[in-house]
């Protein structure tokens, strides 16, 4: 028994003395200051496109920090009305900044900042020339696509679907993500054999394994992707700073590298 | 108004309820036998055993989804067993939920009959033997008996359980209606999506289901002596 007691004194105290280490180093860190940090909520398209921005940016300013919370768009518009600690919010659509806007948790207008286009993609079947409408064929097995009800690019892709007329047939075969990089993930590990995700995941290296096809713009609505400030960004400098960011020259073309065709910008 | 729950609410409740009572089913006929070896080798690897078992309790359930997904996956070993076999793979399947949840659950089936087969001791079952009984005989007519009350806290824990599983549905789901929409994947769309009535209703109805699970369990055990 008493040793046992011993035991446990030496993990408290290791508990203790790793704690009050961990609380030491924070002034010191606070104290390097002006050192300025926000956190970001962006839509799961944006995975990889925003980390190459930010890194970006943070080329140019090293003491800046930025954090960035990947979801789905309805999602972190749930979580920053709920006092989520986000300055900034990247949605893939337009509606979700406009619904901050309207409830009075924003701290600006919205801002657009890219068109997000869908694709279908697949890992193991050769998508080149491939229409919505072959996806019917069952040699395209099972087909993921990002939850229409919170993630703006699953809505995209249910409008592509109905528009082909394939929507109901397909029921059996859908499986739903929680996000578009949910829904990726799916289709990367073969685990659904199509999936219709954002064209800006399939952009990337990490995609590069598979083959795609665009989806015609023509058989649903392009996202209109605009972020806004959150009211808890409002009055950040730094929130203010890299919203200036992503509109300049330098942040448009890692954004084009990644798909996203620039607002304003004649449609193809 | 709306009513107080959707049709696919519904469906989803009772794909729950279904999930619930299947992995209850399989995890009873598993675990007993488990348990029972588990109480009574004297083998060296019982412990590593045990320790596997009780290995969900520690670990976040994305572990557990991330590794089935890769082993049940077209690319995975088991998935290209079963491929081989003829049959369908498993991820975004029914069948796919029942077995994440069997290993999710599973110390919670095998940890409470482990401990009610150890509390008989030997004693009753030297003296059944004397009397000739079988090793079957013995531990369908004595131990079973005995371990009544293991039995009923080990189902009512793997069945609330099951229906509370959230972690590994999401890794492995796909969130497929009538299929893997279980009733916490349809509570996180409701409040990801902004519907907290709707998220209120079902969110309420599983706090009221395992508030009276756990009530149940308690009553129906037979109380000891005294106290205990």
């Amino acid at each position: 028994m008493r040793i046992r007691f011993r035991w446990l004194f030496a993990l408290g105290m290791t508990v203790a003395a790793l704690y009050a280490h961990a609380a030491a180093d924070q002034p010191v860190g606070q104290r390097a200051a002006e050192s300025r940090h926000i956190t970001l909520a962006a839509a799961a398209d944006l995975h990889y496109a925003m980390d190459h921005v930010i890194a970006a940016y943070r080329h140019d300013h090293p003491t800046d920090s930025i954090d960035a919370v990947y979801g789905s768009s309805g999602q972190l518009l749930t979580q920053i009305e709920q006092g989520a600690p986000f300055e900034l919010f990247f949605s893939a659509d337009s509606d979700y900044p406009k619904q901050l806007v309207a409830h009075g948790d924003a701290g600006g207008q919205p801002v657009p900042y890219a068109v997000g286009r869908i694709v279908l993609w697949s890992a193991s079947i050769d998508m080149h020339g491939v229409q919505v409408a072959d996806l019917l064929q069952s040699r395209f097995g099972r087909i993921a696509i990002a939850n229409p009800q919170h993630a703006p690019y699953g809505k995209r892709a249910e409008q592509a679907l109905r528009s082909a007329g394939i929507w109901d047939q397909l029921q059996s075969r859908l499986v739903y993500g929680e996000n578009i990089a949910q829904t990726a993930q799916f289709a990367q590990s073969g685990n659904a054999q199509v999936g219709i995700i954002a064209q800006s995941l399939a952009l990337d290296p990490a995609m590069a394994k598979g083959s795609y096809a665009p989806v015609p713009p023509t058989v649903y609505e392009p996202l209109q992707q605009s972020f806004v400030l959150t009211k808890r960004g409002a009055d950040n400098a730094l929130a203010r700073d890299f919203a200036g960011y992503m509109q300049s020259a330098a942040a448009r073309v890692i954004l084009a590298r990644y798909g996203f065709t620039l607002p304003g910008a004649a449609d193809h | 108004m709306m009513p107080l729950l959707s049709t696919q609410d519904l469906q989803a409740f009772g794909l729950t309820l279904r999930l619930a009572a299947t992995v209850t089913a399989v995890l009873l006929l598993l675990g007993t036998p488990l348990a029972w070896w588990l109480a009574q080798t004297r083998s060296r690897w019982q412990r590593p055993v045990a320790a596997m078992i009780a290995l969900p309790l520690v670990l976040p359930p994305t572990v557990l989804g991330f590794y089935l997904l890769l082993l049940l996956g077209p690319q995975g070993a088991v998935g290209r067993l079963i491929a081989a076999m003829g049959l369908s793979a498993l991820p975004f399947t029914f069948g796919g939920l029942v077995v994440g949840s069997v290993l999710y659950s599973l110390p919670f089936v095998v940890q409470p009959l482990h401990n009610a087969f150890e509390a008989i001791g030997a004693r009753p079952l030297e003296v059944a033997a004397c009397l000739r009984a079988s090793p079957f005989d013995r531990f369908f007519s004595v131990a079973c008996p005995m371990a009544l009350p293991g039995f009923i806290t080990a189902a009512v824990l793997g069945f609330a359980h099951t229906m509370g599983e959230f972690g590994v549905v999401l890794m492995i789901g796909g969130n497929i209606p009538g299929q893997t929409r279980v009733l916490s994947m349809r509570i996180f769309d409701h409040v990801e999506a902004g519907e907290y009535s709707q998220a209120h209703t079902l969110s309420l109805c599983l706090l009221v289901f395992s508030f009276a699970a756990l009530l149940a369990m308690s009553l129906l055990r037979p109380r000891r002596v005294e106290r205990d």
